[in-house]
């Protein structure tokens, strides 16, 4: 048997691991719905419900609040999908899949980093396909301002679909990922600015949205979607855009570190 | 160096401990594997034997002790442990939304397999275990006997030196389970690969070269099944009645020996080999109208396996080791 073929390489695995995740997307088409679907309604019955009576304070006049909540739904689509995402390695391990990529000679974080790959594309797939929404909102694109969202949207992903290993790693049940989805994920898309600006907030919310690393992805997304209007009030683009990268790097790496330091059986 | 480092055992395992918590799952075992062999471990569910499976694969470090593949410590040196070893699980670890083609594929690429190299290997394990006209189903439209192929393929895909399979043979009808073993021995003919395996079927553990058995943790026994049979050194009588306690300590006074009670059944080993019908015409003779049927057999491995143990095989029902 030839073993000197058998160098572990790093790419190979990633690649591999984030190709199935995609091939499996395509062969469960019906999660595009539940990813895509949810967040539409929201935004059509929320954004509608308000309507007249939002008036957001950075932008007088002319913005309506389907439009102020459209970044915000942008970046629900994206938790969404990485929520998912998350989810199948859940799976993975219940179903058994996970067991056999553990004994393979690869690292841990070659493998965080495949499926995190897989998920942060499905996850701009779904982002990018939201988008098309927008003239319905009344927003304008145009190639650049799309060509910039696509950048932006695959940071957000990368970050919140990491950020969704990090959580669930170490979690055997969907039901246990259930509950921390609801403290800590949908709170962080609540307090991100997605659904209300921090000035009209009350001064503890205000001082959490400001730590809240997502508030940053969405101030990005509303400077790629509505430039003229973003205002004084948002965190400057060169400012979202930095912490976006710095939240993805540090919860691929907190990923990684807890896949590396957790025994293939979940005590 | 090279050479000698070669010729050190498939596995070789020292005082291996483990404790889920508070329950301990293994108590100090010692085995090594020599090369070529076909290993059984056998024992009830609870025994300890995954335990064991899960150190080896280097899905579990263990609690104290220490054990090697290879003279590589699974602990320590669990990447180059890993490129040696193919694994084969008790549950499934294929994709079931996957074709078997695509399964194969990632599990390539894992192990640093990619291009002409793989699709060779691949199709060289799938003529093996007859799967090619299947390569293009989805996972999940294969018959369970069929999965297990294709895990037994997955396993093999990367040319390990040694395989271990966790309980191969559950869930596999009596054809697929010969299919098994005739493909287990060509495999160690042709290509001396060493193979441990658990079980908790005696027949599986018969065909075995050598047998542990593992009882709550600890090894009880270890030798070729028929060394161990031959261990008990007698025949086994098996006496069925209405009251096996009374019938046990009538026996035991008046003609000593061993008898216990299982199962409803009192049962007495008769030494040496050959003694069983004489002493069985004795105990239906002394004991009129209390014995309703009566079994003089020679001794399985469920009978070393209570010898050594004082339990029935199945009356084990301890925490199962598998979560």
């Amino acid at each position: 048997m030839k073993r000197t073929s058998l160098s572990s390489g790093f790419l190979l695995p990633v690649a591999t691991l984030a190709v199935r995740e995609l091939v499996r997307f395509c062969r469960q088409r019906n999660r595009i719905v539940g990813a895509l679907g949810t967040p539409l309604v929201f935004w059509f019955l929320i954004g509608s419900g308000f309507g007249a009576s939002f008036q957001p304070p950075s932008a007088p006049g002319g913005m309506s609040y389907l439009q102020y909540f459209f970044p915000g739904t942008l970046a629900l689509v994206l938790l969404f999908t990485s929520i998912f995402s998350t989810i199948s390695l859940i799976e993975d391990r219940r179903e058994g899949f996970l067991q056999s990529v553990l004994v393979a000679p690869v690292s841990r974080t070659s493998i965080v980093l495949g499926k995190v790959l897989g998920g942060t594309i499905l996850a701009l797939l779904h982002g990018s396909l939201f988008l098309v929404v927008a003239p319905v909102a009344g927003i304008s694109l145009n190639i650049v301002s799309v060509i910039s969202l696509v950048g932006i949207l695959s940071l957000i992903a990368f970050a919140l679909t990491a950020l969704g290993f990090a959580i669930a790693w170490r979690t055997d049940s969907t039901q246990g990922f259930h509950a921390i989805m609801n403290l800590v994920l949908m709170p962080l898309w609540l307090l991100s600015g997605a659904v209300f600006p921090a000035s009209g907030a009350s001064p503890w919310l205000r001082w959490a949205m400001t730590f809240n690393p997502l508030t940053y992805g969405v101030a990005a997304l509303r400077w790629g979607l509505h430039p003229a209007t973003a205002g004084s009030e948002l965190p400057s683009l060169a400012l979202s855009l930095g912490v976006t990268v710095l939240f993805g790097v540090l919860a691929v790496w907190a990923a990684a570190v807890i896949a590396g330091r957790t025994a293939g059986v979940l005590p | 160096m090279l050479s000698s480092l070669s010729e050190q055992p498939p596995i070789e395992v020292k005082g291996l401990t483990h404790a889920y918590g508070a329950r301990m799952a293994l108590r100090g075992v010692d085995f090594f594997v020599r090369k070529g062999e076909i290993f059984g471990l056998l024992g009830p569910n609870g025994g300890g034997k995954t335990t064991v499976f899960r150190i080896l694969s280097t899905l579990l470090p263990p609690t104290a002790g220490s054990a090697r593949v290879f003279g590589l410590d699974v602990v320590r040196d669990s990447a180059a442990v890993r490129r040696r070893i193919g694994v084969v699980f008790q549950s499934p670890s294929l994709d079931r939304k996957l074709t078997v083609m695509e399964n194969l594929g990632h599990q390539g690429h894992l192990y640093g397999l990619r291009g002409k190299l793989l699709r060779q290997r691949m199709g060289e394990m799938l003529g093996r275990v007859g799967l090619l006209d299947r390569s293009r189903d989805l996972v999940e439209k294969l018959s369970g006997g069929l999965q297990r192929r294709v895990e037994i393929a997955k396993g093999l895909l990367h040319g390990p030196d040694l395989l271990l399979l966790d309980e191969p043979s559950s869930g596999l009808d009596p054809g697929a389970r010969r299919d098994l073993w005739r493909h287990l021995q060509e495999l160690r003919q042709k290509q001396g690969l060493t193979v441990l395996l658990t079980t908790h079927f005696m027949e599986e553990a018969e065909r075995c070269d050598r047998l542990g058995i593992l009882h709550r943790g600890e090894l009880v026994a270890l030798d070729t099944p028929s060394e161990l049979k031959q261990g008990i050194g007698g025949d086994v009588i098996t006496l069925e009645t209405e009251d096996p306690v009374r019938l046990r300590d009538q026996i035991q006074e008046r003609f000593g020996g061993e008898p216990t009670v299982l199962n409803g059944m009192v049962r007495i080993e008769s030494r040496p080999a050959g003694t069983g019908h004489e002493l069985s015409a004795r105990l239906v003779q002394a004991f009129p109208g209390q014995v309703s049927a009566v079994t003089i057999g020679k001794p399985h491995l469920e009978d070393v396996f209570i010898q050594r143990t004082g339990h029935r095989f199945w009356e084990e029902t301890g925490e199962r080791a598998e979560a």
